[in-house]
């Protein structure tokens, strides 16, 4: 209850924060020297916030599509042998250094959206294909055995039995991803995308601490909100399968 | 009706089941019995196709099940499985929907199909019907989990170890519902056990397998008094002998005319009910509800009498190793 509350003042906080940023500058006064402005003002915080969530969320849409699509293929029967390939490729995504993607990807790509979008989709595909594939091979085996012995297709257990039954974990690793992509995509504003990382690097550019801070601020909050969100979406869809108690 | 020929299934060089030949009368129930590891469910598996046979052909009523597309086959054979398999996701009633649903019913008919199975399995449809599987005690999802495999009227049901895992109370009502409601609705059926008793209870034929091998096919009173091999009657437990057999005849095959004492017993119970009771009650005879009575003395002749008949075999056991009997009987 009292866990909540504090969910929804952070909730409150933040919208009022993002629509009248300058009623809160009070609060970022003391962080600031030689009368420097206490909020970032080059662009509007809402409008960088928009476009940082933009672009996480669709960096993460399309490792969700591309995770829980390998997932699927190698726990079917025909794809069992491209098991290890896929676990190559989502490791690899995950262990380099976002920013080395970044270097890689400007060349090719110009400056951008573009180069931040390829660095988060390959960061995040790991956590989202190891619970797809965690998920698909523990179902109970009765449930599809069952499936089977009905006479669904194989389309018609995947849609209508394995992937429901999956869901929640599935949920889990998109929540996992959604975390740190929100808070790897502030480098994108090295390369010109546009995200919350540009205030925080015009904080350090000019030691303006106060700048530093609201952008993080922004960027946590956004991070604890959309992880509460997720995990009551996983919640939801747990209760249904009957895996959590229902009240 | 089900006809099994010369099936054969082999995982790493081993046959695991191994030339099995053997028919299901329609509207008859076969009981599958083995040690662990005998092949029933391999063998059981094979008729809707979970398992694809490495030889023999099965044929389920005039069609043969290798021409038809394995899911289309198993929409027309019914399946449950121990641990009944249900859907977590889906409520009671939209589980036992699942392959009406597949056949693509209408709506109004499937519903009017749910209402009546779960009539049927004594589950209130108003109570019932919107419950997820786990707000269901054990016992009902098992009877959920049969119901749905009956649900597009199959004329086959295949059932592995479907009471299983239920306390011996509910066990047995859930055996005497399952018998009665395939007597009612005349399907075909094969049951993996390996419950002896189970199998004497249910089965009109019995089928006793060892190491992918049929040893033995036929009536319970048969496989009782006249095993075929030593391993059948490892099976059966010497020492429960007579009381399966008492089991499987009813007190009213034996009533006498008469009146004695005691607490009566029901026509329907079984032979063996009413030893228990005699013995219990320390009585030589105990009356029938609706008339009449059974004595001691005719029990004992049954049993001797099946006794009879098992020394007879032991006899001539060396000439007739293994009768394959009932192999064709409808
Ligand atoms: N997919 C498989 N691959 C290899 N061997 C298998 C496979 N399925 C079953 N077997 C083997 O076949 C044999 C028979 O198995 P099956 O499940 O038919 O036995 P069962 O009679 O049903 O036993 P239980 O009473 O324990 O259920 C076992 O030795 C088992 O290990
Ligand atoms: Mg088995």
């Amino acid at each position: 209850m009292i866990a909540r509350l504090m969910v929804l003042a952070m909730a409150v906080f933040l919208v009022a924060f993002l629509v009248t940023p300058e009623s809160f500058a009070g609060l970022f006064r003391p962080l600031t020297r030689n009368n420097a402005p206490a909020i970032y003002t080059q662009t509007g915080l809402l409008s960088l916030t928009l476009s940082h969530l933009w672009l996480v969320a669709l960096a993460v849409t399309a490792s969700t599509v591309t995770a829980v699509g390998l997932g699927v293929l190698v726990t079917r029967p025909a794809g069992r042998e491209f098991l290890p390939l896929a676990r190559t490729v989502t490791s690899v995504g995950q262990t380099f250094p976002p920013v080395a993607v970044l270097a890689l990807a400007v060349p090719a790509m110009g400056f951008g959206a573009g180069p931040t979008l390829v660095a988060l989709f390959l960061y995040g595909l790991l956590p989202i294909f190891e619970n797809t594939l965690t998920a698909l091979s523990t179902l109970p085996p009765s449930v599809v055995e069952a499936a089977r012995g009905m006479g669904l297709t194989r389309r018609q257990q995947l849609w209508q039995v394995e992937l429901p039954l999956a869901l929640p974990v599935i949920l889990a690793g998109v929540r996992l991803s959604t975390v740190i992509s929100l808070a790897t995509a502030t480098i994108g504003s090295t390369v010109a995308a546009r995200t919350l990382g540009e205030v925080i690097i015009a904080g350090l550019l000019s030691a303006n601490t106060a700048f530093v801070v609201q952008g993080g601020l922004i960027v946590g909050l956004i991070a604890i909100l959309i992880y509460e969100g997720f995990q009551l979406a996983e919640k939801a869809a747990a209760r249904r399968i009957g895996l959590a108690p229902q009240h | 009706m089900i006809r099994i020929e010369n099936l054969t299934r082999i995982y790493d060089r081993t046959p695991v089941v191994n030339d099995v030949s053997l028919t299901v009368g329609a509207g008859q129930i076969a009981a599958l019995v083995g040690t662990s590891g005998s092949g029933k469910t391999t063998l059981l598996r094979m008729i809707n196709r979970l398992v694809e046979p490495t030889s023999g052909r099965i044929w389920i009523g005039e069609t043969d099940a290798a021409t038809i597309a394995p899911h289309l086959l198993r929409r027309r054979i019914g399946y449950a499985i121990q641990g009944h398999g249900l859907f977590p996701h889906r409520t009671v009633g939209q589980n036992i929907a699942t392959v009406p649903r597949l056949l693509g019913w209408s709506a109004p008919e499937i519903a009017a199909r749910v209402e009546e199975l779960l009539h049927l399995f004594q589950l209130d449809p108003a109570q019932f019907r919107d419950r997820m599987p786990h707000e269901l005690s054990g016992g009902q999802q098992q009877r959920v989990g049969v119901a749905r495999a009956l649900a597009a009227r199959p004329e086959v049901l295949l059932m592995d170890e479907p009471f299983g895992a239920l306390d011996p109370v509910i066990r047995a009502r859930a055996q005497g519902d399952l018998r009665e409601i395939q007597r009612r609705l005349g399907t075909t059926l094969v049951i993996v056990t390996h419950d002896m008793e189970e199998a004497v209870t249910l089965g009109d034929r019995i089928a006793v397998m060892d190491k992918g091998r049929l040893l033995q096919y036929g009536p319970p009173a048969e496989i009782l008094t006249r095993p075929a091999t030593d391993f059948v009657q490892a099976l059966i437990g010497t020492g429960e002998r007579p009381f399966r057999l008492l089991s499987l005849t009813r007190v009213a095959d034996i009533r006498e005319d008469g009146t004695c004492d005691g607490p009566a017993v029901s026509p329907e119970s079984s032979l063996r009910d009413a030893l228990a009771a005699c013995l219990w009650h320390g009585r030589d005879c105990l009356p029938v509800e609706g008339g009449g009575i059974v004595t001691l003395t005719a029990l004992r002749a049954r049993a001797e009498g099946a006794r009879a008949e098992a020394m007879a075999t032991a006899g001539e056991g060396a000439q007739s190793k293994a009768p394959q009997t009932g192999g064709a009987a409808q």
